[in-house]
């Protein structure tokens, strides 16, 4: 015990170690906001499928031996959130199979990409830099200041959104008909909503990597919508939690060496146990 | 001028028309019940009055001092509000924000409002109550305070006793009288041809394709096509 408590206090005195400290809770946060929101709508899975989608762009931008991926990734990864948000409402192929569709496509199409050109790509090391890219692996601990500056800066950008328009979240959240029908832009909302998702999926793709994503966006929602019942209750405690697990994980994965992607999310898993009996025990109390 | 006038609409999706040559006009204070069979197209043309969808051609034409969004909206439940983690009052108050335009919170106005409303339909004692926990004419109930915050001038209620009890429903056809009676236009997506014909002042009967009837009450039950409906409900004409 004492070993690992003189681990963690080492490690805390490096830099990278305080970076991940800073952007981790920061990509918790957002991710958790605009967890609820999806959660409801029925879109649980959109975070599965952007992330997939920007695994398929950084692949094209591994390829193309681009100094900065976000140039390429960002916007594609905005253009296919804005579609499958589109889509979900009137066409022949319904919500989740789009998200599939696109899913699995773009996945296999990185994954391809990257293999046929593996040789002109910077990285000798291909298998491993897919992982990365799949599973999160380390890569949090070898952010850049910049990179602190960038997540920091959107995540400001992510909760300005939300508290701007928290009240007509809700609306298109709950009512998307009724709210256009009073009069309230239903669609331009739709859209800042699919544009905020796509920028926080490709933050936290490097925090959890493309395969866990939705994990941080699901379980905080999941878990508090078991014991809160009003929309303001469920934002606030899907936050707290998440951030918490994202904090609890880190601190678990330093001094252990496990991977720091799937140890957050380990943690998330274990909250949402621990806040179904919570919400159980809750409703044995008001009904007896 | 009446407050909303429909000509010639044409209704339909992806180029094939479900409904064809509706017209209609609902005056301030009127009640108008639109009944017809499954299928025939009644939720499509609430949609396009609401401007969520548009028609394929015909025009809707708002007058009397009614503008685009002030009709209120009573739609059916959806899937996604059965779990919805969200207090009554949370929901009465999105009713606001139709108005509310860029502006991030409700003013004292809204929630005053919100608060009156709540009071009308007999919710109050129950606003911090979750919403997923009340029973189905007290969800109604929340829904209607919420169009109130929307509009009084004019209510579209799309079945508004769908899966209700007898009581219930009873309960909820007797709110919206109330709310008529105290000069808010009412028009109502019925199957309950009962109720329609107890309440409303003016029917529009929708068949395959087009419009069979639209009138006046009394006109209707003397015409043959509304004996022979009021005939199914067991009414005396």
């Amino acid at each position: 015990m004492m070993d690992i408590w003189t681990t963690l206090m080492y490690s805390l005195t490096f830099s990278t170690v305080q970076r991940a400290l800073i952007a981790t809770p920061l990509i918790a946060l957002c991710s958790s906001l605009l967890g609820v929101p999806l959660v409801l709508k029925r879109f649980s899975l959109i975070g599965d499928g952007l992330s997939h989608v920007a695994f398929g762009a950084m692949a094209i931008a591994t390829v193309l031996n681009l100094t900065n991926s976000f140039l390429l990734v960002l916007p594609v990864t905005i253009l296919c959130a804005i579609l499958l948000l589109r889509m979900g409402q009137n066409s022949k192929i319904k919500g989740d199979a789009a998200i599939a569709m696109i899913s699995v496509g773009t996945l296999a199409g990185g994954y391809l990409i990257m293999n046929l050109f593996k040789s002109s790509a910077r990285s000798s090391n291909f298998s491993a830099d897919v992982c990365a890219t799949l599973f999160g692996s380390n890569s949090i601990l070898t952010l850049s200041t910049l990179d602190v500056w960038l997540c920091a800066a959107l995540s400001v950008a992510v909760v300005m959104f939300f508290l701007l328009f928290y009240h007509k979240i809700f609306a298109i959240t709950f009512d998307e008909d009724f709210a256009s029908a009073t009069g309230m832009n239903a669609k331009v909302y739709n859209l800042l909503l699919a544009i905020v998702i796509a920028v926080v999926i490709v933050l936290a793709m490097k925090l959890v990597g493309a395969l866990l994503i939705s994990a941080l966006v699901i379980f905080p929602a999941l878990s508090a919508m078991r014991v809160f019942k009003s929309f303001k209750r469920v934002v606030l405690c899907a936050v707290i939690f998440s951030v918490l697990c994202a904090l609890l994980g880190i601190f678990i994965s330093i001094p252990t060496g496990t991977p720091v992607g799937s140890t957050i999310v380990a943690v998330d898993i274990a909250g949402f146990f621990l806040f179904c009996i919570l919400g159980l025990i809750k409703r044995r109390r008001v009904h007896p | 001028m009446s407050q909303l006038a429909c000509e010639n609409l044409d209704l339909g999706y992806e180029g094939k028309t479900v409904l064809s040559g509706i017209s209609f006009t609902v005056n301030a204070g009127d009640y108008l019940c639109i009944v017809g069979e499954n299928g025939s197209g009644k939720s499509t043309l609430m949609k396009t009055v609401l401007r969520l969808k548009t028609p394929m051609s015909g025009k809707i034409l708002h007058g009397d001092g009614l503008e685009t969004n002030e009709i209120g909206y009573l739609p059916q439940q959806t899937v996604v509000q059965k779990d919805f983690p969200a207090s009554v009052r949370e929901v009465v108050r999105s009713g606001c924000l139709g108005r509310s335009g860029m502006r991030s919170t409700y003013s004292r106005a809204d929630k005053q409002l919100a608060e009156e409303n709540m009071e009308r339909l007999g919710i109050a004692p129950l606003a911090k109550h979750c919403y997923r926990e009340l029973s189905g004419g007290q969800q109604q109930r929340v829904l209607l305070a919420r169009a109130l915050c929307a509009t009084r001038k004019m209510l579209l209620l799309d079945e508004p006793a769908a899966g209700l009890d007898p009581k219930a429903t009873a309960e909820m056809y007797e709110w919206i009288r109330k709310l008529h009676a105290d000069g808010t236009t009412v028009l109502m997506i019925s199957h309950d041809i009962t109720a329609s014909v107890k309440y409303a002042s003016h029917i529009l009967h929708i068949g395959k394709q087009s419009a069979l009837f639209f009138g006046t009450k009394s006109d209707y039950l003397q015409s043959e096509i509304g004996r022979r409906y009021a005939d199914l409900g067991g009414i005396q004409t």
